[in-house]
């Protein structure tokens, strides 16, 4: 096949619409039949435009990208960055790019998407007015924020919520000016509107409803300062945010002669073709038959699918409309909305709960029989994901409508099993993938996982809210085909380690063995994976076992890693590290002179750590308590170095130096790694506390970081640095020193209580069902109602905590380990040797090389020279 | 190196007293190592061998004593004795390198991760103080 023979596909913008294109055209088989070129306007790939907003919460914008590295490459798509089409030439087959350049084409698919309507109002391009919609709008709206005190949002829409969420994240004083009499006006009615309403007034960002904006004033500078409106009231503002919905880009197609809508939109038939046989369009652009405009991405994608196909020869689902069912997470509240939420079908009922309280409005609408045709849920959309695929299914509900919309304890909320679906049922509806498909990647392409079944079917992979209802399909089928998935710790446990932790505090087992012998499906030894894990367990939770709270006590001893049991990180020669704590950072010039002077006598090896602390290296076992008595008795405590436990948490200099620093972030960071030494947990913990948003500390890399707000504190969990490095997510924000410490308390508890073993913070918070949304549910909200208990776990922690090395130097008991040889107390390790390196020593390996060296080594006359005491 | 599995003896502490001595065979003769109560059940101590070597010796659950080279020959570096003991499904009790985590099985010597490397066992028993 040569290019000149293949037909070219011009693709005019890459969105997400034009990705899920290109997507579906490999997919169908047919990207090698065309040359296929795309044309895009933003200088980047194609992003997840739906959670643009989690760029504020942590996500890069290459995080944000849709396609895997090398995707252009592997199908051969020629991709033109930041050079959109200015001209569609139809008779010539042209089209024109901003660059000059000038690209024939066979068949031309307009992707443009849309743009957001700005009203036209005095003052709507002054500096400091911003419209919400690409990544490059967003960079743009954080650092005019940072200036500014007041911002308000025009627009109570899906986005101007995003929006005003970004705002409050920024740490801007908040408002909402929405012309219709509710929030949301287009999704819920006016009884969820203000469950929305009250929520989210209740945050802190104030909502005007029923009011239009006339203007946006303007500074002698040209900087926007504040707003007027059609009642005749005002607003003091520096940042005006407009998110008033959108309007198709259809300018092209107008330009060159195509069919659109009388309010826009480029008209298509079922095909998604244009009145110019040669020319698609799809998602936000095209008009579609049914005489609409859908701007959600599933109908889009759905679009895209429909017109692949038909370049491939294959059968396409006409477009003729699509479900406008959505659930967002809006500044934090639930809103879903699903079917024929407003009841248009004749003869439909409703079913309403509502709760303006706690801020939950449920509404289900039903036909006479009981079949569900749609909802809205504010407050709490726990229910959408089994709900949403019987809307319009024609079968009747399976228990009685009421019972769905209660609150627990009130005789519901029941529950829908994937057993009460269809096969035909919709479960994603980005990708319009039903439950019989998911059950199909189970059975017959056997996929064992949900990670293996959003690959396989790519449910799951948009908007990500049928997850749950995934895993519980999954789960369900595997069951029913007799699948059972090993989620054993190790060969000697069948449980996990959560559920090991559970057995243990609940039965107060203070014993490996006797945990083995009640719990384990291997008698015997146990093994190198279970032990130390039981042995954390245990050490966690010693204050309600009353078992002792040091880990080289009695059993205790024998379960753990080499490193605890000499409270020192072994190095490849047999030798030990060891790592004195600095809190925050923090040392005073007596306290590096007597790291020094250690170091210096012991011949140790040292460098500055990337915690802010000093380890040195070299010791043998015999040192480790002549160095520690040392350390000790200058002040300083084990670093738990060695430990699956807190190691530091770092900081910069904060207010109290700096001339940026909004608060005391040494302060705090020393007051949290006080809080949290010592506690041993299923992974190493780090940690950093940064005195202002330019992040010094580099809190985002961490298991929980803590950045600085002129209001208090913004909490981020689930950070990582490493092999995969991952930005950690905000959990909450402008929190006070008592609220973040609260937060911080039961963030650990629960991660110590629910995490795999050696499964960091940042795996656990991907994998654990319901992720950062259900961590935060249950940290922040406390909807299991263990808050109390995390806390009082902590503050039991805290009591109880005492130096490890301070208590073994104490205890001659602990102390008779640090022998090399057990039977020649006094006689060194000969294998430990060290040669010089840059003013400093590092290990002699030539000498572990094989034994006959060593013993050469220490023997030249070949006459036995140790003695054996 | 062989690969046929001898099985070495080893002492038995269940009926023993805690002041009893452990001593390992080393190069036809027996070497003290410690008192049975030094040595809890599950951990190891080095002992060193009059000829220079090092001996690795365990108390595992069942209450045997095995000596092992001390020496990692994946690393060689002397530091089996701080491994975490072990069994298998079929009852081979192991130590796991502290290092790189390589099993040895403390009655025939041979590495459970890798069949071409083993290494020596030293036959143990206990004397009355």
């Amino acid at each position: 096949m040569t290019t000149t023979t293949r037909p070219t596909v011009l693709l005019v913008g890459y969105g997400m619409v034009g990705h899920r294109f290109l997507e579906a055209l490999a997919d169908a088989g047919a990207a090698d039949r065309y040359r296929v070129v795309v044309l895009a306007e933003e200088p980047r790939h194609a992003y997840d435009r739906v959670a643009l907003t989690s760029y504020f919460s942590g996500k890069t914008p290459e995080d944000l990208l849709l396609a895997e590295d090398g995707f252009a490459a592997k199908h051969g798509y020629e991709i033109h960055l930041s050079d959109p089409a200015t001209a569609i030439d139809r008779e010539a087959r042209t089209v024109t790019t901003a660059s000059g350049r000038s690209i024939a084409y066979d068949t031309l698919v307009l992707a443009t998407g849309s743009y957001p309507f700005v009203p036209p109002v005095d003052g709507k391009d002054a500096e400091g007015c911003f419209v919400y919609r690409t990544i490059e709008d967003l960079h743009a709206i954080e650092a005019y924020a940072a200036g500014s005190r007041v911002g308000a949002v025009v627009g109570g829409g899906l986005l101007g919520l995003e929006a005003a969420g970004a705002l409050k994240g920024l740490g801007l004083q908040t408002h909402v000016v929405e012309f219709a009499p509710r929030l949301m006006p287009v999704q819920v009615d006016e009884g969820g509107g203000e469950a929305l309403r009250r929520t989210i007034e209740e945050m802190g960002v104030v909502v005007h409803t029923g009011i239009g904006t006339t203007a946006v004033t303007v500074s002698p500078e040209g900087a926007a300062n504040g707003m007027t409106f059609t009642d005749g009231s005002s607003l003091d503002t520096d940042l005006v945010v407009f998110s008033a919905g959108v309007r198709p880009r259809d300018q092209l197609a107008r330009d060159c002669g195509l069919k659109v809508g009388e309010r826009g939109g480029i008209a298509v038939d079922e095909n998604c073709r244009t009145s110019d046989e040669n020319v698609f369009a799809i998602g936000e652009c095209a008009l579609a038959v049914d005489g609409r405009v859908y701007g959600l991405v599933a109908p889009g994608y759905e679009m895209a699918g429909a017109v692949a196909h038909q370049l491939a020869d294959k059968a396409a689902k006409p477009f003729t409309g699509a479900d406008l069912s959505t659930k967002l997470k809006l500044l934090g509240v639930d809103v879903a909305s699903f079917g024929d939420a407003f009841g248009t079908t004749p003869g439909a009922l409703d079913v309403v709960y509502s709760d303006s309280r706690s801020g939950i409005y449920k509404k289900l609408v039903v036909t006479p029989e009981g079949a569900l045709l749609g909802g809205i849920l504010v407050g709490d959309a726990e229910a959408y994901s089994s709900l949403r695929p019987l809307a319009g299914t024609g079968t009747p509900l399976p228990v009685p409508a009421e019972s769905l919309v209660l609150p627990a304890g009130a005789g519901g909320p029941v529950s829908l099993g994937s057993s009460a679906l269809p096969d035909e049922a919709v479960v994603c509806n980005c990708h319009n993938v039903t439950k019989g498909e998911v059950r199909a990647a189970v059975t017959e392409h056997s996929c064992g996982t949900v990670p293996e079944v959003k690959k396989c079917t790519k449910a799951g992979t948009g908007c990500g809210s049928c997850i749950k209802l995934l895993s519980t399909i999954v789960s369900d089928e595997l069951e029913a085909s007799g699948i059972e998935v090993d989620k054993g710790l190790c060969p000697c446990f069948g449980q996990t380690r959560a559920e090991l932790y559970e057995i243990v505090r609940v039965k107060r087992i203070s014993t490996h063995r006797r945990l083995l012998a009640e719990h384990g499906r291997l008698g015997g030894e146990g093994c190198e994976v279970c032990k130390p894990t039981v042995g954390s367990i245990i050490a966690s939770l010693a204050p309600e076992l009353e078992a002792s709270g040091h880990v080289l006590d009695g059993e205790q001893a024998a379960l753990q890693d080499t490193n605890d049991h000499f409270l020192a990180n072994l190095q490849k020669n047999g030798s030990y590290s060891v790592v004195p704590r600095i809190p925050g950072g923090e040392i005073t010039p007596e306290g590096l002179i007597v790291i020094g002077e250690v170091a210096r006598d012991f011949g140790l090896y040292t460098k500055i750590t990337g915690g802010q602390r000093i380890d040195l290296f070299g010791a043998t076992v015999d040192q480790l308590p002549l160095i520690w008595t040392r350390l000790v008795e200058a002040g300083f405590e084990s670093g738990h170095a060695y430990g699956k436990s807190l190691r530091t948490v770092k900081s910069c200099v904060g207010s109290t130096w700096c001339r940026y620093g909004v608060q005391d972030s040494v302060a705090m960071a020393i007051h949290l790694e006080l809080r949290y030494r010592g506690l041993r947990s299923p992974h190493k913990l780090k940690s950093a506390v940064s005195g202002c948003a330019r992040e010094c500390a580099e809190a985002r890399g961490k298991d929980f970081g803590i950045i600085a707000t002129s209001n208090g504190w913004n909490l981020y969990v689930g950070g990582n640095g490493g092999a995969t490095p991952r930005h950690a997510d905000l959990l909450a924000q402008d929190l006070d020193d008592d609220q973040l410490i609260k937060l911080i308390d039961r963030f650990l508890m629960f991660y110590i209580r629910t995490a795999d073993r050696l499964e960091r913070t940042s795996a656990w918070l991907e994998r654990i069902e319901g992720g950062l949304d259900h961590v935060r549910d249950v940290v922040v909200h406390d909807s299991l109602g263990i808050a109390d208990e995390l806390e009082a776990l902590m503050a039991n922690h805290v009591s109880d905590y005492q130096d490890e090395w301070a208590a073994t130097l104490a205890d001659p008991d602990r102390m008779r380990r640090f022998v090399s040889f057990v039977n020649a107390p006094g006689v060194e390790d000969p294998s430990i040797r060290f040669t010089p390196e840059r003013g400093q020593v590092k290990p002699d390996l030539t000498l572990l090389a094989t034994e006959a060296d060593l013993l050469a080594a220490l023997d030249p006359d070949n006459s036995l020279l140790l003695e054996v005491r | 190196m062989t690969t046929v599995a001898t099985e070495t003896a080893f002492a038995v502490a269940t009926e023993a007293a805690a002041t009893d001595r452990i001593e390992v065979l080393a190069e036809g003769a027996w070497a003290p190592v410690c008192d049975l109560e030094r040595l809890a059940p599950g951990r190891g101590v080095a002992a060193l061998l009059p000829d220079g070597r090092q001996a690795a010796v365990f108390r595992d659950h069942l209450d045997r004593i095995h000596a092992i080279a001390n020496r990692d020959p994946f690393t060689g570096a002397y530091v089996l004795s701080r491994g975490l003991l072990g069994s298998t499904a079929d009852g081979r009790v192991y130590v796991a390198s502290p290092l790189l985590k390589q099993r040895f099985d403390l009655v025939t010597g041979e590495c459970l991760d890798d069949e071409s490397v083993r290494i020596v066992v030293h036959p143990t028993r206990l004397s009355p103080a």
